[in-house]
């Protein structure tokens, strides 16, 4: 369990505060959840609306995926930053919300909604893998408040599972915090997060949270990084997942790509 | 400090079934509970859990992801996860988020034991 300094306890008295003045509506009792709004509305396939400098491919009418129906071992992956006590979480997360895809690292795509970050969003993402190579696939926006926010991955995409942002009180100030849950989506990722996945995927993050704190004025904090293996079993049952790897599809639609290019000009 | 806003109480049914009785909030901030439970529940050997979401007032991701990692632990000693109590808002984040293909939904109490019965 984290350490809880006072802001922490601040913040849950006006929790109970908030919960007398629900319960004295009668709020939690009416029917109406506290999260409602906040998770998005269930989907059975993904659908994507077309955005400009992404490719786009993969992610229409794939279906979500979470560590459940992942192949690989399930790791759960925690990157933090102390921004310091300037800042509030609320304040940060709105600033991650609005900003999201400009603390990326280079060369890698997130086109999501011009509104932000909201429950039942589609992002799609190219992402630099080498070799002149774009991996296409897509993010769900599956739950966000004030404090946090959360994607899930859709089939094809290297890892199933999700990836919460949020923000708390810690002993200093607020500290940002991304945490990933995942199983690699398929044996062919796995192999790579093995050979090297897991390792990118740390400096990505690492990178992410670096830009995010050089943009809310903690340019010198230095992220923290735990790695836990939830479990060392893989699901050989979900080793069919490879049909939809977005990685070999976006190989071939690369190397399609002046097919494809002719055969749109020559239609019309 | 202020500790999780949720209580998980465990009632054994029979030798073979564990029911944890939750109310209050599910989220990240609870899983020390939630183990703490599992413990008592699983302690006598019980081959299945049921968890009772009737008192649950709040979930976040941070929520089911806690619930992900009991399944695992779960699995880990060959035991079943069930559910009921789910209002239709949480049923619905349960098949959002896939977690109904590993955690069986049932509508009452009797239901998810008698399917543990038949199991046995």
């Amino acid at each position: 369990m984290t350490e809880a300094a006072g802001p922490e306890r601040v913040r849950s008295a006006e929790q109970i505060e908030l919960s007398v003045r629900e319960a004295a509506a009668g709020i939690p009792r009416d029917g109406t959840p506290r999260d409602e709004g906040r998770w998005a509305a269930k989907v059975e396939r993904l659908d994507v609306v077309a955005r400009d400098g992404v490719r786009g491919t993969n992610v229409a009418g794939r279906r979500l995926t979470g560590p459940v129906q992942g192949f690989g071992q399930m790791w759960q992956k925690t990157y933090r930053l102390p921004l310091g006590d300037h800042l509030t979480p609320e304040a940060a997360i709105a600033t991650w919300k609005a900003h999201f895809p400009e603390f990326w690292p280079a060369g890698n795509r997130f086109a999501g909604a011009l509104t932000g970050i909201s429950p039942g969003d589609v992002a799609l993402l190219d992402l630099a893998v080498g070799g002149g190579v774009k991996l296409s696939t897509g993010v769900f926006v599956l739950y966000a408040d004030e404090e946090s926010f959360t994607l899930m991955t859709p089939q094809g995409h290297m890892f199933a599972g999700w990836i919460t942002f949020s923000a708390e009180r810690g002993a200093d100030g607020t500290d940002v915090q991304a945490q990933v849950l995942m199983r690699a989506n398929d044996p062919l990722y796995e192999v790579g997060m093995l050979a090297g996945g897991h390792r990118k995927e740390d400096v990505f993050w690492a990178q992410t949270l670096t830009a995010l704190g050089r943009y809310l004025g903690a340019p010198e904090a230095p992220v923290q990084t735990r790695t836990v293996c939830v479990d060392t079993k893989r699901q050989w049952r979900h080793a069919g997942n490879v049909w939809h790897n977005s990685m070999v599809r976006s190989v071939l639609q690369t190397i399609a790509a002046p097919v494809t290019a002719l055969r749109r000009r020559r239609s019309g | 400090m202020d500790g999780p806003k949720v209580t998980m109480d465990v009632r054994h049914v029979g030798d073979a079934a564990a029911v944890v009785d939750i109310r209050g909030d599910v989220t990240a901030a609870c899983e020390p509970v939630l183990m703490s439970a599992y413990e008592q529940a699983g302690g006598l050997t019980a081959t299945r859990l049921v968890l009772n979401f009737a008192g649950l007032e709040y979930m976040n991701s941070g929520g089911i992801g806690m619930l992900v990692t009991l399944l695992v632990r779960a699995n880990r000693h060959r035991q079943q996860l069930a559910a009921y109590g789910l209002t239709e808002h949480y049923r619905e984040i349960f098949e959002l988020t896939r977690l109904d293909e590993a955690i069986t939904i049932y509508d009452d109490e009797a239901s998810a034991l008698a399917e543990a019965g038949s199991a046995r």
